[in-house]
């Protein structure tokens, strides 16, 4: 046995991980991933256990919804081959183990820095240093942007290779940003305090990255949900997506200039996440997802004024979407803008609305369901091109499912319990991985614990970690100045990426 | 002399009237009228920083460009009413001392070293080097049309020939309607509004402007505007009578203002490399207005 089978959200021991030699270990999970698009690595990371390094990798198989985990124990000074020369799915996670653990890796392509964390191996690598990939030619000239930006967005620097207003290559660094937040999970001992960093490891997500962290941690704790607090985190999910597929559409529309769906889309934004402030009393849905309770129970009248909202909602909706996606000038700068190929979101590896622009089934909601999900039975939005235009389809045709979907579940309200103190423990020795399809796509949560029950690493994987990528490749060829509507079309995030 | 004080009347309102059109057409109140130029009066009293990789071309530029402009701006004429500079052959003048201003504002942009202000640079260029022959070919056609060469002749004789001379005009407003958006690089060439440096024109060029020469360069942009705006009307006014020929102007101004404010509204700007192909039909008009003006003087026969 290579390695052993569990579900999302499945709490094993961690002795049931088989640990295999490295070399066992590369060949069976590459093996598991050669030719088969649906499966694709969620995790793969490294901690430090007496001395050695263990490294655990998670994959992820679609079909049977099961995922692969084993595990291999190497120090850090011998000479290992790559994963990332067979299979570039890999290339962030050994970039990640090289720079925390100092691994050398003998056949890596790419074995850049990725995003300087406080405690890194090799401290002389210092961010203002970056070796940026270059090109010697009198003809081509770099463009460098941020990490200040002339927007509001986060520090993320990008330095494009141009041939004139053509991009040959993009290359993205990140790093600004990073917090240490997966240390500090460790540090901090509360519960309520490990569920506010959730929260706030992308501020945009914060109903994600919190539902996947409570998910898990009950797991941990051995604790089953009552049905009221699965149905609170699948309506909250829906309406995260709906808030932010519609900002993104927003986005999009001051990308190019159609200051009308700028304006419009802005509005409706504001009911969605006005409604989740109603709710749970802020509008990002921070406070909202408790683990073993809801100190915000979802009652008839919210479901009400829900409904209130969604009619004022769709007909603005459909009437802007409609104008939108008839405009001659907003079609011609969406189509085939940024194409990023069936065959390079494989090879990459990437998740939710990056991977289904380019017909690669990748959603968790239909493939490893959590919460509500498996009742739903989610029917993922597929588009083919991977352009611009595919992105922002995905958008409209999700928003108008969530519509459904939540209409769906608030006709049937569940009883909500009187909210608990949640005292329940994490048992020892325990590794659980967490699945939540997030609104821009696949989040992934590690956990060990160690014979006492306390935390010994929190791994998070936020789907920009390799959607970034998908983006450098989307701009290739494409003139510079459409760089700012396939950056908004895919809308990735700097502290999900920097942690 | 009247022509010059109502064109710098107009400066004051009418970038105010295009963003109230704009605010109004997006379900937004919008600011006052007056509030860009409140914006510049603000910039005027603040001072300049100056980059230290910058030479003096950067601190001169804003003044060259400025002082460009209001020297075109003295050549147009108000109807019958000559403007200060009028001669034979005044338009290709015109023509370049607007070019003159403009080049040093791009050989400013490209004084800073910065990678983005030359994008921004090389695209003025290319956009106003194809603007050029739309231009020309135009007022050649008015002056083959009046047998006269400059701004004054030719707008005071336009009308007294057939009435085609008004389609003719019309066809001209166009070009010039379209003409300013690409020297003031607004929609849908360049949107002024967007904050990308990327997709930038005209305000990449201006990042590393402030204060004083900040507020002139936005100032010129509104003089530019109200220039334009004063030549379409000059196709409509001949040999009016001032009373009926300022409401006229006013008038033009007012729909030209609102014009820009509905385009930038209701469309999406071009892909920066379908820029030239539009800026071509330019030409195409131009060329129509001179195949006009061939059937008018009966060259066909």
């Amino acid at each position: 046995m290579q390695h052993i089978s569990i579900n999302n959200n499945q709490s094993i021991a961690l002795s049931e991980i088989p640990e295999l030699i490295y070399s066992e270990f590369m060949k069976g999970n590459l093996e598991l991933l050669s030719g088969k698009p649906e499966r694709h690595c969620v995790n793969y990371f490294g901690y430090k256990t007496s001395g050695s390094i263990k490294l655990i990798c998670c994959i992820a198989d679609d079909v049977v919804h099961q995922i692969f985990v084993s595990s291999a124990i190497v120090d850090a000074v011998s000479i290992l081959p790559s994963f990332t020369a067979q299979n570039h799915n890999f290339e962030k996670f050994e970039r990640e183990i090289h720079e925390n653990f100092g691994i050398p890796y003998s056949d890596h392509p790419w074995l850049k820095p990725l995003r300087y964390a406080h405690d890194r191996f090799d401290k002389s690598q210092v961010i203002g240093k970056y070796p940026f990939y270059k090109v010697e030619s009198e003809e081509l000239h770099e463009v460098g942007v941020g990490p200040i930006h002339a927007g509001i967005i986060e520090p993320g620097h990008f330095r494009f290779i141009c041939n004139g207003e053509q991009i040959m290559h993009l290359e993205i660094q990140f790093g600004y940003q990073h917090r240490g937040i997966e240390n500090l999970f460790l540090q901090k001992k509360k519960l309520l305090e490990r569920t506010t960093l959730a929260e706030n490891i992308a501020g945009d997500t914060a109903v994600g990255h919190s539902t996947a962290f409570v998910n898990l941690w009950e797991s941990l704790c051995g604790y089953t949900p009552d049905p009221s607090l699965d149905f609170a985190r699948t309506v909250a999910l829906e309406l995260e997506r709906m808030a932010n597929h519609t900002g993104d559409l927003s986005g999009v529309c001051a990308d190019i200039a159609y200051q009308l769906g700028n304006s419009v889309y802005g509005r409706l934004r504001t009911p969605i996440i006005n409604f989740l402030q109603e709710w749970g009393g802020n509008r990002l849905g921070k406070g909202l997802i408790r683990a073993g309770k809801i100190n915000f129970p979802f009652t008839q009248t919210l479901a009400d004024r829900l409904t209130e909202v969604f009619k004022a909602y769709e007909p603005d909706f459909n009437e802007i979407t409609e104008k939108l996606f008839k405009l001659p000038s907003a079609l011609s700068r969406m189509e085939k803008t940024g194409v990023v190929t069936y065959d390079e979101v494989l090879e990459i590896g990437t998740v939710g609305m990056a991977a289904r622009m380019s017909g690669l089934n990748r959603d968790i909601r239909a493939s490893h369901p959590s919460n509500l999900y498996g009742s739903i039975l989610h029917k993922p939005v597929i588009k083919h091109h991977g352009d611009v235009y595919s992105r922002v389809q995905i958008r409209k045709e999700e928003i108008r499912q969530s519509i459904g979907y939540l209409k769906q579940l608030i006709a049937n309200i569940p009883e909500f319990k009187k909210s608990e103190e949640f005292t329940a423990t994490p048992l020892s020795d325990r590794f659980v991985i967490s699945l939540v399809e997030g609104w821009r796509g696949e989040i992934c949560h590690c956990a060990i614990t160690d014979h006492s029950g306390n935390l010994v690493i929190y791994k998070i994987k936020d789907p920009s970690y390799h959607n970034w990528m998908a983006l450098a490749q989307a701009v290739r060829n494409n003139d510079i100045s459409d760089f700012p509507i396939c950056n908004k079309s895919f809308s990735l995030s700097y502290s999900g990426q920097d942690l | 002399m009247v022509s010059f004080l109502l064109i710098i009347l107009a400066s004051l309102f009418f970038m105010g009237f295009v963003i109230r059109t704009k605010s109004i057409a997006s379900g937004r109140k919008g600011p006052g009228i007056l509030q860009p130029m409140k914006d510049i009066l603000r910039l005027w009293k603040k001072g300049s920083v100056y980059s230290n990789t910058t030479s003096f071309i950067f601190q001169i530029a804003p003044t060259a460009y400025f002082t460009s402009v209001l020297m075109a701006i003295l050549m147009i004429p108000h109807g019958s009413n000559p403007g200060f500079i009028s001669f034979d052959g005044d338009f290709v003048m015109f023509a370049y001392i607007l070019t003159f201003g403009k080049f040093f504002m791009i050989i400013s942009a490209l004084d800073t070293g910065s990678s983005f202000e030359g994008m921004g640079a090389s695209r003025e260029a290319l956009f106003s080097m194809l603007v050029e022959p739309a231009f020309f070919i135009l007022m050649g056609s008015f002056a083959l049309l009046t047998g006269h060469t400059s701004f004054h002749s030719i707008f005071s004789l336009l009308h007294y020939g057939s009435n085609i001379s008004y389609m003719l005009g019309v066809l001209a407003s166009i070009v010039f309607v379209l003409i300013a958006m690409i020297e003031n690089s607004r929609m849908p060439v360049d949107d002024p509004k967007t904050h990308l440096e990327l997709t930038m024109v005209h305000e990449v060029m201006i990042l590393d402007n402030s204060g004083f020469d900040l507020g002139l360069i936005m100032y010129t942009t509104h003089l530019k505007f109200a220039m334009y705006g004063a030549i379409i009307a000059n196709f409509f006014i001949g040999m009016l009578p001032l009373e009926i020929s300022i409401p006229i102007f006013i008038g033009i101004q007012l729909g030209f203002a609102i014009a820009v404010g509905l385009i930038e509204s209701f469309m999406a700007r071009f892909r920066m490399g379908n820029n030239p192909q539009f800026i071509f039909i330019l030409t195409s008009v131009s060329l129509l207005i001179f195949f006009g003006v061939l059937l008018v003087l009966g060259k066909f026969m």
